[in-house]
């Protein structure tokens, strides 16, 4: 067909409108993601001019000889499982309980949704301040309760935690700073889907006799679906990145008790190994490709039993 | 007893919410000695000493105005880049079209760290490393697949027959896009731009990259350092938070709206 005939076809003028898109993503990101692929073949370290060709070398230590990343490897999994798990559940009731849009719901969602919008800097301070193990409010809470038991007449002593300073527990306490943040957004996403959910829906499985418990298996879960789908992508990816809250609790580099992939990468990075590092994000792009197809694999048949 | 459960639920989770908050405020306005000696109560003698130190010796003053310049920048440029490539991509149907945007959506799915060695090399290369111009590009750069994959959703659901009008009635694609279809997204280029500027003022990793001069840095990297300096003198860090979050919590008072929208929107980025 012809350009130029039909009027209300768009002249060819029209590409330019995406040419400065495209010029800038090719040159900044695509190129440079095509780059690693190429560094991570070598040993470069950054500034000397010249460099060895190490070929697979790289990509056989990320994945055997490296205890360092496969500590953060394991802290990320454990970071991403009580994330995913905590913050759904609690978005996932929190919606419930706040669907209807009355007064008290809609300033009730503002003030959750809030935390959001601060940088992971600023959150990492605030819960700095709460797990501080001397005067943090975690322990003040705690004392708190302790003494109330107390006057209960209850033979209880406080615990004192020392949350951070526990290396076998520090990335649990850190992935609870993270849900604090991120469930009022994930929350909103649960509202925006369950207001579609069709009150009949509701009406008929009250009719049928089901109970409270019954209509959220058979009629809330299946019917949140599509939302849970985004909740549990979304969680995810802001688990693998969750770089910012990560240094801001831990400093730089962070400890290893606290160390994650995307941290450990940047770690590796500083320690001028551009080539070893390139081969860890590598490694990196795929464990999350990875996590996120079998998730969207899990979750489909979820929606297909179900619906 | 249902009822019951959800009032105590919501108490509750406010509390999480609200307490922690409330004691960062409370906190910037206190001494450090105040601070050891009650951490939770308000002070009755409000001193801001804290904010003068984060401000001045802090560096946060000229943080707070490489952040506004920066982000203020970044947010508009890609905005301008995106919504043009979003009118082409919602215009044009054709093989072409499916690439650019196959492509640029692509983009979503790389994370930072796969490609920020690379882009810093090139930017040592192109003498922007520790500049300020430097960040403004790599900013336009990794957002602008979100902004165009929501900005095209938006535009390709605008009716065909607008497009086809404006051209039957003469109109260029320039000014059906300045004139026409810019207005009316305008309630999605608000939401883009709040996303936008979220990441943008929010983001750490690139300037952690890509700045090293302590005059040049933005708010959170500012903010972070304060982590080796004042390691445990809240009074500071509270007063930092505040100073790095008030534009946020600004915006946020009047344009809630955007904000859920927008950050919706993009928090697969």
């Amino acid at each position: 067909m012809r350009r130029g005939r039909d009027p209300a076809a768009p002249r060819w003028t029209i590409h330019l409108f995406w040419a400065p898109a495209m010029a800038l993503f090719v040159v900044f990101f695509a190129i440079p993601t095509l780059q690693a692929l190429q560094y991570a073949l070598t040993d470069w370290d950054g500034y000397s001019a010249d460099f060895n060709n190490v070929g697979a070398q790289n990509f056989v230590r990320v994945l055997t000889g490296d205890s360092l990343f496969r500590n953060a490897l394991i802290n990320n999994a454990k970071f991403l499982l009580v994330v995913l798990i905590v913050q759904t559940v609690l978005s996932l009731i929190l919606a419930m309980a706040l669907i209807r849009n009355t007064r008290t719901s809609i300033l009730l969602r503002a003030l959750y949704f809030f935390p959001t919008i601060l940088s992971s800097v600023s959150v990492a301070f605030i819960w700095k301040f709460v797990y501080d193990p001397a005067f943090g409010l975690a322990n003040g809470v705690l004392s708190a309760l302790t003494s109330l038991l107390q006057m209960l007449g209850l033979d209880v002593a406080a615990p004192t935690l020392n949350y951070l300073g526990n290396d076998a527990t520090a990335i649990y306490w850190v992935a609870l700073a993270q849900c604090w943040a991120h469930i009022g957004q994930m929350m909103v996403v649960f509202v925006a889907g369950l207001q579609q959910v069709p009150r009949e829906l509701y009406e008929a499985a009250a009719l049928d006799g089901a109970g409270a418990l019954n209509r959220f298996i058979h009629v809330t879960l299946p019917q949140t679906a599509p939302a849970l789908t985004i909740v549990v992508a979304y969680t995810t990816i802001q688990s693998f990145k969750a770089f910012d809250l990560i240094l801001g609790m831990s400093g730089i580099p962070p400890k290893q008790s606290m160390d994650i992939l995307s941290t450990r990468i940047y770690t590796t990075f500083t320690n001028n190994e551009y080539g070893y590092a390139a081969a860890q994000s590598l490694v990196f792009m795929v464990v999350i490709a990875a996590v996120t197809f079998v998730q969207r694999r899990g979750l489909s048949r979820l929606g297909r039993e179900d619906g | 007893m249902l009822r019951f459960g959800r009032g105590l639920l919501l108490v509750l989770y406010t509390l999480i919410i609200a307490v922690p908050l409330a004691l960062v405020v409370f906190g910037s306005v206190k001494t450090q000695q105040e601070m050891f000696a009650s951490p939770f109560a308000p002070t009755l003698s409000p001193n801001f000493e804290g904010y003068r130190t984060v401000l001045g010796s802090g560096g946060l003053g000229q943080a707070f105005l490489n952040s506004t310049v920066i982000t203020a920048t970044s947010v508009t440029l890609t905005l301008i880049i995106a919504s043009l490539a979003a009118f082409a991509l919602a215009r044009v149907r054709s093989w072409l079209a499916a690439v650019v945007y196959s492509v640029l959506i692509l983009g979503m799915a790389v994370p930072a760290q796969a490609n920020m060695i690379p882009q810093r090399v090139l930017f040592e290369v192109l003498n922007l490393l520790d500049t300020r111009i430097g960040l403004v590009l790599i900013n336009i750069v990794v957002t602008l697949p979100v902004a165009v994959f929501i900005l095209t959703a938006f535009m390709r659901s605008l009716p065909r027959e607008l497009f086809e009008a404006a051209a039957i009635d003469g109109a260029g694609d320039m000014r059906t896009f300045a004139w026409i279809v810019i207005p009316l997204s305008l309630p999605s280029l608000a939401a883009t731009a709040i996303f936008l500027f979220v990441m943008h003022w929010n983001d750490l990793l690139y300037p952690l990259l890509f700045i090293q001069s302590p005059d040049k840095r933005t708010l959170p990297l500012a903010l972070l350092g304060f982590q080796g300096e004042f390691l445990t003198n809240y009074p500071l860090l509270f007063s930092g938070i505040v100073v790095a979050s008030l534009p946020l919590v600004v915006a946020y008072i009047f344009l809630q709206r955007y904000f859920v929208e927008g950050m919706t929107a993009g928090a697969g980025k």
